[in-house]
């Protein structure tokens, strides 16, 4: 089919200063980015209808070949209102947001900052524990000789064991 | 079969309920399923044993395609084992009544786990499907779990729990893909169908046979580690930190048991295969001498126990995986001792605990003294574990020599293996008999040191389900006949070694078994009577590979690497993220691009003849975008986007696409109205935060995504050859939906779906956009007009000032009697108000009002819709809100948004449903006509309710916005809260009202 190459151009430029904004750190001008995303996509959506045509209003006389396609029409109508709906939903974020903490910026997740840098050691899985010689809670005099299940580390140097609370010496 | 599968469940879900009601009493109830079971299977038996009948199966579709079926089967292998499970099972649930107290935590779920396990254990040895094995399967894993971690405050049963969870399970997904390997290599995945199929399988060479040999390998891996074989074993001794009653029943009669029973039911077929004897053989062999070694060297009565378990279960691998007719009979006899001493041996140790508080054998003395009874009980046991005429553990192990014996002569592994093997059993069996002299003496005797440990008297209930056990362990030993009637028949399907016919009986002749048991007895005696030395030995010698530690070490590792990953990866940086997603876009459709041919189409125009115009629009889209990006000041970029809105608008109604054209600008201005609203707390300029660093890549990615997409574009387009479908919708539109609007029925009508979609998504955005701003609520409460004094909202002139005068000025206009343009105008503070515009509002308003619903009803045939529609009605509420601040917008929207939402998605939904009712589909429209008085002819298209669902739920969209970015934003700024109080990170989010 004919391809109207100033729509895409335009298209292509609204893309490329979308995705510019988008990866910026301020949410204002991310939503921005957005918003000229979705009008890029319309943009795309409306090339494939292909040539300028009349309102697709039926008439009779008038042969389907000559209206503009409407079926792309469609979509993009949907769209234009659901990228409405994003883009309150994004105000509000915004709003909210600087509410909160004072910025309107996209700070990096401070919890997968935490997992990135957090120690190899799990009390849990590695520490040293009593074996216990009762399924009783009476039992409290302990032997002093109880065997231990040792500790494991992986490599002395990459771990703090001493950051981990003793191991319980009675578990009753 | 199912009923009994079902009862199991459908109690255990009770379970909780009934033990807030009868306490700990209720174990008995839960252990009357299993005893019913069990009575119902003796039941069975003639129908399972009758030669001439097939067995009782039952076969329920559930995957019909993937070939997973409910389908259990009841043949003589099943039988045996549930008389173990079940049977067992019972004891245990009814020995739990008196271990347990009532006030015990999580007593009613630990009860409802060990029911479900019996349940399950049940439905794993009688699925005659491999999925559905696997499903039993991985049922008992999680049960396990559950109940190895019963003391979920003891940090040993949780790390316990998770240690054998994650080793059984990662022996279970080896298994899954050997079952699917199998499954698909027979083509069936029923299990009796398989094994009828084994000898064909067998003889495949080749690739098939390849893929047969390794999917039976990677399933004796799962029953490897769920039977806790080398090098897998250290999960069972570690398991005993559940209750006493969870390691009688997992660790003697059922879970470990799943893993023999797999090798039994397929050995008839595969115990030919290439790796099998190799696996069974040396693993098995291994883990009798280690299990027995490690036993020698416990003080706890129930780790005893526990490595005394693994030593037999290595034991059993290897007996029931032999292949032989003889190993069989003589494996599916030590099976049932087994399973009768061990679970006795269990309940014993639980007894002591549970009377004296301790199983430690260095403080227990004299307790054969306080309960001989007990002691007698546990006796039986042990002289059945050590292999003593005449009980059960006896006429077995007998059994197992005389097989191997017969395999040393005849087997096909040749006699020096055989002897061998031989040999390492006879060593194996000397240990196991000093671990069961050790556990009598530590557990009974009286040392030498110290005093008699306090023991209470035990209870005959309590007593009860251990003697039941030992008394059968006697009685299997004085009439193993019965046993050999019920074995005969699934030994009978492997080959004979022995030409002679193999019994189990007490009493053999003189023969090698009996010598080799001698030899057992005196070994074992030595071993036991110089403990001391062996103990001081054991120390010495330097500990062998430490597997636990291994397992240990590697998660450890696991966690490393994991660590590693998730801290290169998972960097919290969006910006991280989506330039790794937009790359891979790029990368990849770019890739896909160059590598294949295109069709470049050959008619590209740069002037479309229809709207030559659309080039100046063009240009002032990219020259708005180029400004959004340059600008600094927030409002100027929100300004420049607007411009490229306006334009995109403007390209649409050359085009032809005037709904396009209407709707777009309609968001446009009320997105640039919510823009200012939401914004106007925030400082004005933008910064530029990431500046320098990240710059050019954020150019390189945004015009190389630009650039794919117009090759995209053009490509796609390129490739179109058929004649588009949509030439056909406008007559569609017209004789299918009744109106002459294309895009209009198209959205109503033809994509109905696809437009309930998205109104969805419209009324979940504006739920959204509320809790966003009023955190609770949808701020429905606001009040009326007539609560509010006249002047006070907004007030900035203080009186007296300067500017108060020109307030006074406005004040005497404003606050006039009759002056009332508006309904809430005089709630704002004089110095807020507009006369011209709430004049202007007053004039305006309703006549917006009516070209709303006129674009909303005219849609159908003309320009309009719902959309259009509802945004212009939007646009009238905006005007009222600007004009008389938020109390003319509460007077002007009595019905809350959430209330529009609703109905707007209700009437949608119902012109969605209602066809149904008339013969029809969903959302088929009907064309009703009729005469009214004034409008005359009508003619009327149901699909038009559907619009006026959207057309609500627009409207409420749009009062939401203005709710929530408007009114409640006002009310922050003049309690203080937007822009001035900082709020801290960490509070909770508690904010405006």
């Amino acid at each position: 089919m004919s391809i109207n190459m100033t729509l895409l151009l335009v298209m292509g430029v609204l893309y490329a200063i979308g995705i510019y904004l988008l990866l910026e750190r301020s949410l204002t001008r991310v939503l921005l980015g957005l918003m000229l995303l979705a009008n890029a996509t319309n943009i795309l959506l409306l090339t494939t209808g292909g040539y300028a045509g009349l309102a697709p209003i039926f008439n009779k006389n008038i042969p389907a070949t000559e209206f503009n396609d409407p079926l792309p029409q469609a979509f993009i109508l949907t769209s234009i209102v659901i990228s409405f709906a994003v883009t309150a939903f994004m105000l509000s974020l915004i709003y909210r947001s600087w509410l909160l903490s004072h910025a309107d910026v996209i700070q990096d997740d401070r919890e997968d900052l935490r997992v990135a840098k957090q120690d190899l050691y799990d009390v849990e899985e590695d520490s040293e524990i009593a074996i216990e010689i009762s399924d009783f809670h009476e039992n409290d005099q302990p032997l002093e000789s109880r065997e231990m299940i040792p500790e494991v580390t992986l490599k002395k140097s990459t771990t703090t064991p001493s950051a981990h609370p003793p191991a319980p010496k009675d578990l009753s | 079969m199912l009923i009994v599968l079902s009862a199991h469940f459908l109690v255990a879900i009770l379970a909780p309920f009934l033990f807030t009601r009868w306490g700990r009493a209720t174990f008995y109830v839960l252990a009357a399923v299993p005893a019913a079971s069990f009575i119902w299977l003796l039941t069975q038996y003639d129908a399972v044993y009758s030669p001439a009948a097939i067995s009782p199966s039952v076969d329920i579709p559930w995957i019909p395609v993937l070939d997973t079926n409910l389908s259990f089967r009841m043949d003589e292998l099943s039988w045996m084992m549930s008389l173990l499970v079940l049977g067992v099972g019972a004891l245990v649930l009814a020995y739990c009544a008196r271990y347990f107290k009532t006030d015990d935590a999580g007593l009613g779920g630990f009860g409802a786990q060990l029911l479900a396990f019996a349940g399950v254990m049940f439905g794993l040895v009688t699925a005659d499907n491999l999925i559905l094995l696997f499903v039993f399967w991985e049922l008992t894993t999680v049960l396990s779990y559950l109940l190895i971690g019963y003391a979920r405050t003891r940090i040993a049963a949780r790390r316990a729990a998770l240690q054998a969870l994650m080793v059984t399970t990662f022996g279970g997904l080896a298994m899954l893909v050997g079952l699917i390997m199998v499954g698909e290599s027979a083509g069936t995945y029923r299990i009796s169908a398989v094994l009828a199929k084994a000898p064909e399988l067998v003889a495949a060479t080749g690739t098939p046979g390849t893929v047969l040999n390794i999917g039976i390998a990677l399933i004796l891996v799962g029953a490897v580690t769920k039977s806790a074989l080398v090098p897998f074993h250290f999960w069972l001794p570690g398991a005993m930190a559940a209750p006493t009653p969870v390691s009688a029943y997992l660790h003697a009669a059922a879970m470990v048991k799943a893993g023999i029973y797999l090798i039994a039911r397929l050995a008839p077929g595969f115990s030919g295969t290439e790796y099998w004897q190799l696996l069974i053989t040396v693993l098995g062999l291994a883990t009798m001498l280690v299990g027995g070694w490690r036993a020698l060297r416990q003080h706890d009565l129930k780790l005893i126990l526990a490595y005394g378990t693994v030593s037999q279960l290595g034991f059993l691998t290897v007996v029931v995986g032999l292949g032989s007719k003889e190993a069989a009979m003589a494996g599916m006899a030590m099976v049932l001792a087994h399973g009768l001493f061990k679970a006795a041996l269990f309940l014993v140790v639980g007894i002591i605990d549970h009377q004296s508080g301790t199983r430690d054998i260095r403080e227990l003395s004299g307790v054969f003294r306080s309960a001989p009874l007990l002691g007698v009980v546990a006796l039986i046991g042990a002289a059945s574990m050590a292999g003593l005429p005449p009980l059960a553990g006896f006429v077995a192990k007998e059994s197992v020599f005389a097989a191997f014996e017969a395999n040393a002569r005849y087997g096909p592994a040749g006699t020096g293996i055989g002897v061998l093997v031989l040999a390492v059993m006879v060593l194996g069996s000397i240990l196991t008999f000093a671990y069961s002299a050790r556990f009598m003496w530590g557990g009974f005797a009286k040392k030498s040191k110290g005093m008699a440990t306090a023991f209470k008297p035990v209870g005959a209930l309590f007593l009860g389900a251990p003697a039941l056990l030992s008394l059968l362990t006697v009685a299997y030993g004085l009439f193993p006949k019965a046993v050999e009637t019920w074995i005969a028949p699934y030994s009978a399907q492997f080959p004979a070694y022995d030409h002679e016919a193999m019994h189990l009986a007490l009493w053999h002749g003189f023969s090698l078994p009996l010598l080799l048991s001698a030899v057992v007895v005196a070994g074992g005696l030595g071993l036991f009577v110089a403990r001391k030395r062996f103990e001081k030995l054991q120390a010495k010698l330097p500990p062998v590979i430490d597997f636990e530690r291994g397992y240990r070490q590697s998660i450890l590792g696991l966690d490393l690497v994991s660590i590693w990953v998730t801290g290169r990866t998972q960097r919290g940086s969006l910006f991280f993220y989506l330039a790794v997603i937009l790359s891979t876009a790029i990368a990849s459709v770019g890739a896909v691009l160059i590598i294949t041919e295109q069709h470049w189409s050959d008619r590209i125009y740069f002037l479309d003849p229809g709207s030559p115009f659309q080039i100046v629009a063009g240009v002032a889209i990219v020259v708005g975008a180029l400004a959004a990006a340059r600008a600094n000041r927030r409002f100027m970029a929100v300004l420049m986007v607007s411009v490229t809105g306006y334009g995109v608008a403007l390209i649409f109604a050359l085009q032809g696409a005037p709904d396009l054209a209407l709707t777009q600008m309609l968001v446009e201005t009320i997105i640039l109205v919510a823009f200012v609203l939401a914004m106007r707390s925030l400082p004005p300029g933008l910064q530029e935060r990431t500046a320098g660093n990240h710059k050019i890549l954020r150019i390189i990615l945004g015009v190389t995504f630009g650039a794919v997409m117009v090759v995209v574009a053009i490509v796609a387009m390129g490739s179109r050859i058929a004649t588009p479908i949509s030439l056909e919708l406008p007559k569609m539109a017209y004789e299918g939906g009744g109106g002459l609007n294309v895009v209009n029925v198209t959205l109503v009508d033809i994509r109905a779906w696809d437009t309930f979609g998205e109104i969805s998504v419209l009324a979940i955005a504006a739920t959204g956009v509320a809790s966003l701003i009023f955190v609770r609520g949808r701020g429905q409460r606001l009040a009326r007009a007539e609560t509010v004094p006249t002047g006070s909202i907004g007030r900035v002139a203080e009186a007296g000032s300067a500017q108060s005068t020109t307030a006074e000025l406005a004040k005497r206009f404003t606050s006039a009697p009759g002056n009332a343009w508006l309904v809430a105008g005089r709630t704002l503070a004089p110095e807020r108000r507009s006369i011209i515009i709430e004049v202007v509002t007053r004039l305006v308003f309703h006549s917006i009002i009516v070209l709303s619903i006129y674009l909303l009803l005219a849609g159908h045939n003309g320009t309009g819709g719902g959309f259009a529609g509802g945004l212009v009605a939007g646009l009238a509420l905006t005007i009222r809100y600007l004009a008389g601040g938020r109390f003319e917008l509460a007077e002007a929207t009595r019905i809350s948004a959430g209330t529009l939402l609703g109905v707007g998605l209700a009437a949608a939904a119902l012109t969605g449903i209602a066809p149904l009712f008339f013969g029809g589909e969903i959302f088929q429209s009907a064309i009703l006509t009729f005469d009214l008085p004034v409008f005359g002819h009508v003619k009327f298209v149901t699909s038009t309710v559907f619009d006026i669902g959207v057309y609500l739920v627009v409207v409420g969209l749009v009062v939401d916005v203005l709710r929530s970015l408007g009114s409640e934003i006002d009310q922050h700024e003049e309690d203080g809260i937007g822009g001035i109080t900082l709020i801290e990170d960490d509070e909770p989010l508690e904010v405006g009202r």
